[in-house]
Parts: C-alpha cells; structure tokens; sequence
C-alpha cells in the first residue's frame, strides 16, 4: 500500500477544510504527541484516505469519499489547531 | 464568520486542463513535462499538484506531483519518474504527446514550502526524485541566500537537472550510491557527509528533506542528532507508487 505523508494528503483534505491543514497541528490521542499534519504518516487508498501519528502509528483522522459525501473520523486526535 | 478570511482561507480547489506544450528527458526514467494550464497564477517553491487520469471507461487515477518550475516561471513543469509497473507515470512518460490533456488541481501544500522572504540558509536534501521541489527552491533563491543541496542519486545517469545542478557549482554536492565516478562522491547521505556539507545548526538553516521514505527517515534522524532542532526540519515522503 502506498505511504506518503500529509503533503500528499493535501488535495484530499481541500475537498473538504478550507483552512491549510499540512501546517495545522494537532494531537494525538493515544500518545500525546504533537505535530504539523503534514509530518504525518498517510495511506491514501486504506479503502479511504487513513492519517497516522509519525510518533506511535494510532490513527489520526480517516477521510472517505463516497459517490455523493464524505464520511470523516477523527477520533484520534485531541485537537487540531489551525490557521 | 469574517475572521476565517484573516486567517487565510484557501481558495477551493478545482480541477483544471493541462496541455502538454513541450518535454525533456531528464535520465531515460525521468522527464519533465511543460504544461499550459489556463489560469495558472503561479505557486510557492515546494508545493505539488494532484494529476488526474480518466480513463474511456471512466476509471480515475489520482497522483501528486510536486512543481519544478520557479515560482516566476511562465509555466508548469514537473518532472515524472517512471514506475514501471505504476498506473499513472507510464503514461505520463511514455505516452503523452504534444497538446494531450489531462487534469490537474494546485497547487497544494503549504507545510513543505519555502519563500524567499524567509530566509536562509537553505540546506536541502534530497533522495533520487526527491529533488524535484528543489529545483523550485533553488530557482526562487536569491543570490544573497546561501544554499547548499546534498542529493543522493544511484548513478550518474539518474541525475535529474544535470546540467542546472553543474552550473550551480559547490552550492550542490552530489554522492552516488551505486557508482564510483572521478569527481563525484559515492555512498549514502551519512552523518560525515551532513556535517560536512551542511550547515552547522548555531546558523539556523532552514531544512528539506525529500525523498522515499527509509531515506527521509535516516537523514531526519541524523539530522536531528547533529542538532538541528526538530522543528526546522520540514520532510517530504513519497512511496514506491508516488511522484
């Protein structure tokens, strides 16, 4: 399966945030860790679009597409801060 | 609320036609692409864009490419590596003839881009294809900015850029890992070689680092251990199916 990292994911996450997420930090849930989104660790297919913590690989937000909306989960994360 | 446009919200993001106006065969797996896309505003050093092919039958394919054109260039080039059994780099190399279309939507990323505004100095490093964003960079830089870019290629042929990297004289510094050649360096980008050719971290420099995965990882971590803090070293990952 294809890995990048939330660079490659910043199309994806455009169709859906109109604020710059590569730049955004966050937390993650399970470890505490924080960091850009673009550092993080990307499936783009896993069916959907999975974001894993670079830190301890807990999943961070899942973004699935469908024919007609969006389904997104982020569980994962504590909290995101953008600007 | 009227604040989110202060804090910068982007503008949405659509898909657009690019037509291929000309190419180069940088390496024989490698080539740049020009392309025209109509109301191409320009981009920041280091940003990508998202290809899309659509088949007859309807079947889309979505890849990310990252630019390697300066950001005054009057076009948009990027510079493909072909992944033999890939879905989307095949065609891209090997099929795409003068005036073809397909889509493309950008450019994207603002984590892994450089401005001239922000200063330097600039170290880059880069993996193979990994050199494409720096291109961008080192053709946005000013003359008062140092730069250095340690790029790591199998072999002398699979240069990308051969002939811009030579004229910027010791500003590059290139080590084969496959290869042994009079002149050049050989082995992996190691802690000698970034201590070395980089610049110390009381001179701040700013960091990028692109490339496959294991390569981004070695070369942050030891990064990081020569003391460069963390947050100046911004990365770049692409997987065996990417740019």
């Amino acid at each position: 399966m294809e890995e990048l990292d939330g660079n490659g994911a910043a199309g994806r996450l455009r169709e859906v945030f109109a604020l710059e997420l590569t730049t955004a930090r966050g937390q993650c849930t399970h470890c505490g860790n924080v960091g850009a989104l673009g550092e993080a660790r990307v499936f783009m297919d896993a069916p959907g679009l999975v974001v894993r913590c670079r830190t301890c690989e807990s999943v961070l937000l899942v973004l699935v597409r469908g024919d007609d909306r969006y389904w997104l989960g982020a569980q994962g994360m504590t909290w995101l801060e953008l600007h | 609320m009227a604040g989110a446009a202060v804090l910068g919200r982007l503008a949405p993001l659509t898909w657009r036609v690019a037509s291929l106006a000309e190419f180069v065969d940088e390496t024989p797996h490698a080539r740049t692409l020009v392309l025209d896309v109509d109301g191409w505003e320009g981009h920041r050093a280091g940003q990508h864009v998202d290809v899309r092919l659509t088949a007859e039958d309807g079947y889309q394919a979505e890849r990310s490419y990252s630019i390697a054109s300066g950001p005054d260039d009057r076009t948009l080039e990027l510079t493909v590596e072909l992944i033999e059994d890939g879905e989307v780099s095949p065609y891209l190399v090997g099929e795409l003839q003068h005036g073809d279309t397909f889509e493309v939507r950008g450019p994207i990323g603002g984590w892994f881009a450089w401005d001239p505004a922000e200063g330097g100095p600039l170290l880059l490093v880069a993996g193979g294809s990994g050199v494409v964003p720096f291109r961008s960079m080192l053709r946005a830089r000013p003359a008062d900015v140092p730069a250095r870019l340690v790029y790591s290629a199998r072999t002398l042929e699979d240069v990308i850029y051969r002939d811009e990297l030579e004229a910027l004289g010791d500003d590059v510094v290139l080590t084969l890992t496959r290869e042994q050649r009079h002149g050049t360096r050989s082995g992996r980008v190691d802690a000698d070689l970034l201590r070395e050719a980089g610049f110390a971290p009381a001179q701040e420099p700013r960091i990028f680092v692109c490339g496959p995965t294991p390569f981004v990882e070695a070369v942050a971590s030891e990064l990081v251990e020569l003391g460069h803090p963390p947050e100046r070293v911004k990365t770049e990952r692409f997987g065996p199916t990417g740019r």
